[in-house]
């Protein structure tokens, strides 16, 4: 009678293992969430009150240290274009890249192997080397050099600018839309790409009318992703692009321009008056992360339309 | 099904290739095909009929598939994979350095094992190819479209939601979708591989039924691991065996009185 056959199953046993295991994983969400509850509660407490139609929509004077009269329009305008002259550069170049490692590069060769390595490594530098690269490169390599091509006497490209603080961020974001496009091309079914090729469509078009339509929403999370990493770094925009103070908004991408993360940095160590400035610092903080909450929202809109259309088709 | 006409897709001509129902339209030469130092197809030789079926069998990895996709240089598409011999179609060596690949497999259409319809709509589906090539005029397309549909048996089931997604068709509606796709292109060639195996029977019977019928105008070569839809669809079968041709004749006699042991075996369920 005593044999294996005979264990009951009516009665649940205390697995220890199952049981610490699944407790493990649920602390780890909740500690997750709480790290990200206090971070939000503090700076929305904190920066509620300062927040205004006023704050958001003023020039500051030179002394921006003043919670009654200062405001962060240049510097949510600096952000934002900084952001998106980024995303005009990144997306493409990106993306045509991503396209050449999985559609045409050979995968065993050395070339690939090197790029894809490249990539990796891109993607593992420091953002303020990334910002020193900029400033040697794009400021005092290609600035200077346009300068000396179009005989300006005084420097217009040669000296910080959104457009070198907008290329240096795209170099450093172009990892997360290279890795994100190439999963969303792989995971286009290669029985779609042999369909249209066996129509007699050439590569190009079987990648254009094909491959693209069907990646599309998984590249568009390459740009949330690559979106949300620039617009609250500061270090690589540090030398090539942004101002401690500008009196007025920027006009051209070659002026330079204010920026909400580094307004962040000016207000929590070159402040007279601490106290004075908290407030606006929190508030100046809670501006960033609304900035960046809309931006990825805007991409996520656009994405979820297109996803929708590609189920309704037509 | 009979009567379909349609407009000249290509601008170049085609060159009329051999006449006469059963006359050879594809030779292969002494093909031995690698892949990478493998050697996946050992020198076979081999004239398939136009306008009939002919059957590729044999046990999984014995090389028909990759014979097939020799048939319209899908092979091409793999790294690592080097061809010596010949095919030829109509005469013309389709791996020649002047060929137009692109040309090619606008002559030989491929239906794969998995139904691979695009997503998009069912008129799009179809249309897909003529558009590739340049088509734009709409009456054509919905003339090639109905054709191409009423042709693949499929046009009853579909003509009312033309323009909803190929992927709400269920299986066998999907695969008889990509027959009309690949007919919608006017080839001479229609390589099928294994066609019906993901299907169940109702609908296995259906794309058989087809095929039958598809062969009043096009040349069919089909991989089929399914032994009684080979004797009941191709006029000829050839038995392939770790990527050997074992014996090639016709349908009628490779199942009642081959001439090779191995395919006497592999036929009657002995192995395989």
């Amino acid at each position: 009678m005593n044999s294996v056959n005979t264990i009951d199953f009516r009665t649940k046993k205390f697995r220890a293992g199952s049981f610490f295991f699944t407790g493990l994983t649920g602390l780890a969400t909740i500690l997750i969430l709480a790290i990200l509850a206090t971070i939000l509660t503090d700076v929305v407490y904190n920066g509620w009150g300062t927040l205004s139609w006023h704050f958001v929509s003023t020039i500051p004077k030179k002394d921006f240290f003043d919670s009654k009269t200062t405001g962060v329009l240049p510097m949510i305008i600096g952000t934002a274009s900084r952001v998106f002259v980024m995303t005009l550069f990144v997306l493409p170049i990106g993306v045509i890249t991503a396209i050449y490692l999985t559609e045409y590069a050979p995968n065993t060769s050395v070339i690939t192997r090197i790029i894809r390595a490249a990539v990796n490594n891109l993607a593992g530098v420091p953002s303020i080397v990334f910002g020193l690269f900029g400033l040697g490169f794009f400021v005092n390599f290609v600035g200077k050099n346009l300068d000396v091509l179009f005989h300006h006497p005084t420097a217009v490209w040669g000296q910080p600018a959104i457009i070198w603080a907008s290329l240096t961020l795209a170099v450093m974001t172009m990892p997360v839309v290279i890795v994100a496009t190439e999963e969303a091309l792989k995971a286009v079914p290669q029985g779609l790409r042999e369909a249209s090729l066996a129509l007699g469509g050439t590569k190009l078009q079987t990648i254009i009318k094909i491959v693209l339509p069907q990646a599309l929403p998984g590249i568009l999370t390459g740009g949330i992703l690559a979106v949300s990493r620039a617009a609250g770094e500061v270090a690589p925009i540090l030398f090539t692009g942004v101002a401690y103070y500008m009196a007025s908004l920027p006009q051209h991408l070659t002026d330079q321009f204010m920026d909400l993360g580094y307004h962040v940095f000016v207000l929590s160590t070159q402040s007279p008056n601490i106290q004075q400035t908290e407030p606006i610092l929190y508030a100046t903080v809670l501006v960033l992360l609304i900035l960046t909450f809309a931006l990825n929202l805007v991409a996520i809109f656009i994405r979820s339309n297109m996803r929708r259309k590609m189920r309704s088709l037509h | 099904m009979a009567e379909i006409t349609l407009p000249k897709i290509s601008p170049t001509e085609l060159r009329p290739l051999a006449a006469g129902a059963g006359a050879p339209l594809i030779e292969i030469t002494d093909l031995s095909l690698y892949y990478g130092a493998s050697k996946a197809l050992k020198n076979i030789s081999l004239s398939l009929g136009e306008k009939v079926v002919t059957a590729f069998i044999g046990p999984s990895g014995c090389g028909k598939s990759t014979l097939l996709r020799c048939l319209n240089r899908m092979n091409d598409l793999i790294d690592n994979v080097r061809i010596e011999g010949a095919v030829t179609i109509g005469g013309h060596d389709i791996n020649g350095a002047n060929v137009d690949v692109i040309e090619l497999r606008k002559r030989v259409g491929m239906v794969f094992q998995k139904s691979n319809p695009f997503p998009k709509s069912i008129y799009e589906n179809v249309a897909y190819g003529l558009r590739l090539h340049g088509i734009k005029d709409k009456s054509t397309l919905d003339g090639v479209v109905e054709q191409s549909l009423r042709g693949a048996a499929l046009w009853d089931e579909v003509k009312d939601r033309l323009h909803s997604s190929a992927l709400g068709l269920s299986g066998g509606q999907q695969q008889r979708l990509c027959i009309a796709r690949a007919i919608a292109i006017r080839p001479e060639i229609i390589l099928m591989d294994e066609p019906a195996s993901a299907l169940d029977p109702i609908a296995t019977t259906r794309i058989e039924e087809l095929i039958l019928e598809l062969k009043k105008e096009f040349t069919i070569v089909i991989v089929t691991h399914n032994m009684q839809q080979a004797a009941r669809i191709s006029d000829y079968t050839a038995f392939f065996y770790i990527g050997e041709l074992i014996e090639f004749d016709t349908t009628t006699r490779i199942f009642t009185n081959p001439s090779k042991r191995q395919t006497e075996d592999y036929v009657t369920g002995r192995f395989g």
